[in-house]
């Protein structure tokens, strides 16, 4: 609906004022990771120094948390990858007993709050006899994750044309070769957009871990362990700026695979 | 799939175990579904709503008080435990928060959705996708932090209201009884401007929607047959925009629900459901009751779900 008038003051001031009250306080981390101020939260900062990244980047119990965050994360998003696949390809592509089914279930540990998946995962673990590891974390967050991917992927592949599939194999290619030349080309970006996404939210997933963790911490649990009992201020400031980066560049990233991956090959026979 | 069992009419079987193992599963499309699904049914339909059932089983159970430990039979009790003074409070009081949160979700979304949709192109369209983006992407616990620093008594809220001279307002807010409280980082009102805050995109996204399918003709149509601007509001826009803020709702009030972190670090020590969920399963290790906590959010969302597809919420997700 977009018109070439003239927007009405009180319209502007009220669109550019929400604005401002959604990127203000993220502008703020970026401040305070500078500030030379150690004990409260003081506004404006005293001054601006460089020290405290020095100092995080020393922190051994940060690397640790970072070092498990990106583990959970990369092999979340690998089995995510590998059964959200498997799902849209066959949600997409065939009828069978039970599709509506499995395209509810997909989407239900991330429409439940996440509080309901992190205690039934808890009780699930506590009744099998699982000792929590870093397992425990990795299945928790793949379960969610999962929703991710599945949704990138079927959406791809409903864009792509299922000739393209019959025509590799009537010229005489076998299943994997399909798979290899024919398919993954068409849903890698796709895939890639997903995973991207996934990532991100297996890195900054807090609310299943406090359940699923034991007694590791991942970098979001370190930051919520600060925020109830604040101890470091001046690293965490940093800390929570890196995170906005780490958890930002990915999703711009993702924005920008999936804004041209709009016309795909084959969809117009 | 069915052409490919044309394939090896014409080309032999190819010689490997992978690619002999590859075409025979596809020359078998119910086994090649069936391959492709049984992952996800072990994983989601067996482990995950086996623990969801077993959690659901656990809320029929109850707690002897004595000992402490869980009773396994049948009974409603802890369901009753439920409508006690204590727990009905923490109830009333997130659903009241939820509904809040959505209500001002919805007032401030508005225009920033419609300036979006109608005025904001080129440069400033992308300025309002970042805007709504970055902190819908923005780590959570970030965003929370955030708000620490900004409703800190030394931080800058404080300090703008100090420069401005309007530090009376701020101490006649935090004045006011239940709201109120000893500073905005203890008390409901701060934990409400959290919640908002945290939430807002969710709201934006679905009625710039809307509001994006909405005609721009049929604004200047009703300017034209003499509606004020206050009327093309009220009876053209509004009602067209009213499934996005539906849809909106829907995030806004289920994530509140079921959040217990923001009042733990945003807030007085009074509960909420989240909160009372985790205490009862944690430190109470009162199982029963923590279940038959988490069966609340999800029976109001079954409520709200209901009544929000009767408004066609859904057609504007």
């Amino acid at each position: 609906m977009p018109s070439d008038a003239r927007a009405p003051l009180g319209l502007k001031l009220a669109a550019f004022g929400g604005l401002a009250f959604l990127l203000a306080p993220i502008a703020l981390i970026f401040l305070y990771a500078f500030s030379t101020e150690e004990k409260s939260f003081q506004w404006p900062p005293p001054g601006f120094t460089l020290k405290w990244i020095g100092v995080t980047l020393e922190r051994t119990d940060l690397w640790e948390a970072l070092v498990l965050s990106l583990k959970v994360a990369a092999i979340s998003t690998a089995l995510a990858l590998v059964l959200g696949t498997l799902t849209a390809a066959a949600v997409a592509r065939s009828r069978f007993f039970g599709r509506e089914t499995i395209s509810l279930l997909v989407i239900l540990p991330i429409a439940l709050p996440g509080i309901i998946t992190g205690i039934s995962l808890r009780s699930a673990f506590s009744l099998l006899d699982i000792p929590f590891s870093t397992w425990t974390i990795v299945l928790g967050h793949a379960t969610f994750c999962i929703v991710i991917v599945y949704n990138n992927a079927v959406a791809r592949f409903r864009r792509t044309s299922g000739a393209l599939i019959d025509a590799a194999m009537d010229l005489g290619a076998d299943g994997l070769q399909t798979f290899r030349l024919v398919v993954l080309p068409n849903i890698a970006t796709a895939l890639l957009a997903g995973g991207m996404l996934a990532f991100a939210l297996s890195f900054d997933e807090v609310i299943v871990t406090t359940f699923t963790a034991g007694n590791q911490a991942t970098l979001p649990i370190w930051m919520l362990e600060e925020l109830v009992r604040p101890r470091q201020r001046p690293v965490t400031n940093v800390v929570a700026m890196a995170v906005v980066l780490v958890t930002v560049l990915p999703i711009l990233a993702a924005y920008y695979l999936t804004r041209d991956g709009e016309h795909t090959a084959g969809a117009d026979r | 799939m069915s052409r490919a069992a044309a394939a090896p009419a014409i080309f032999a079987p190819r010689a490997g175990l992978a690619a002999g193992l590859a075409d025979w599963v596809l020359l078998h499309p119910r086994m090649f579904v069936f391959l492709l699904v049984l992952p996800i049914t072990l994983w989601l339909g067996i482990v995950y709503i086996g623990a969801l059932i077993a959690l659901l089983i656990q809320s029929f159970f109850s707690i002897d008080e004595f000992s402490g430990m869980v009773v396994r039979e049948f009974t409603l009790k802890t369901y009753g435990e439920l409508f006690r003074p204590y727990n009905l409070d923490i109830i009333l009081r997130t659903v009241a928060m939820a509904a809040a949160v959505t209500a001002a979700a919805a007032v401030l979304a508005f225009p920033i959705a419609y300036f979006a949709a109608r005025y904001a192109r080129g440069k400033w369209k992308a300025l309002f996708y970042i805007g709504v983006m970055l902190p819908l992407w923005s780590s959570y616990l970030v965003k929370v932090y955030a708000w620490k620093l900004v409703l800190a008594r030394e931080g800058i809220l404080n300090w703008l209201f100090a420069k401005a001279h309007l530090t009376w307002l701020l101490d006649a807010v935090l004045a006011i009884p239940v709201i109120g409280g000893n500073s905005l980082s203890v008390s409901y009102a701060g934990t409400f401007l959290v919640f908002l805050y945290i939430w807002l995109p969710y709201m934006i996204i679905p009625v710039q929607a809307a509001l994006e399918r909405v005609p721009g003709p049929l604004l200047e149509a009703a300017a034209d047959l003499g509606a004020t601007p206050r009327q093309s509001f009220s009876l053209v826009l509004l009602p067209l925009a009213l499934p996005g803020i539906a849809a909106g709702s829907i995030f806004t009030f289920s994530l509140t629900l079921g959040d217990y972190i923001v009042p733990q670090i945003v807030g007085n020590s009074r509960l909420f459901i989240g909160q009372a969920v985790y205490t009862q399963q944690g430190t109470a290790g009162n199982i029963p009751l923590a279940a038959a906590f988490t069966v609340v959010p999800i029976a109001i969302m079954g409520l709200y779900l209901w009544g929000a597809r009767r408004m066609g919420a859904f057609d504007a997700l």
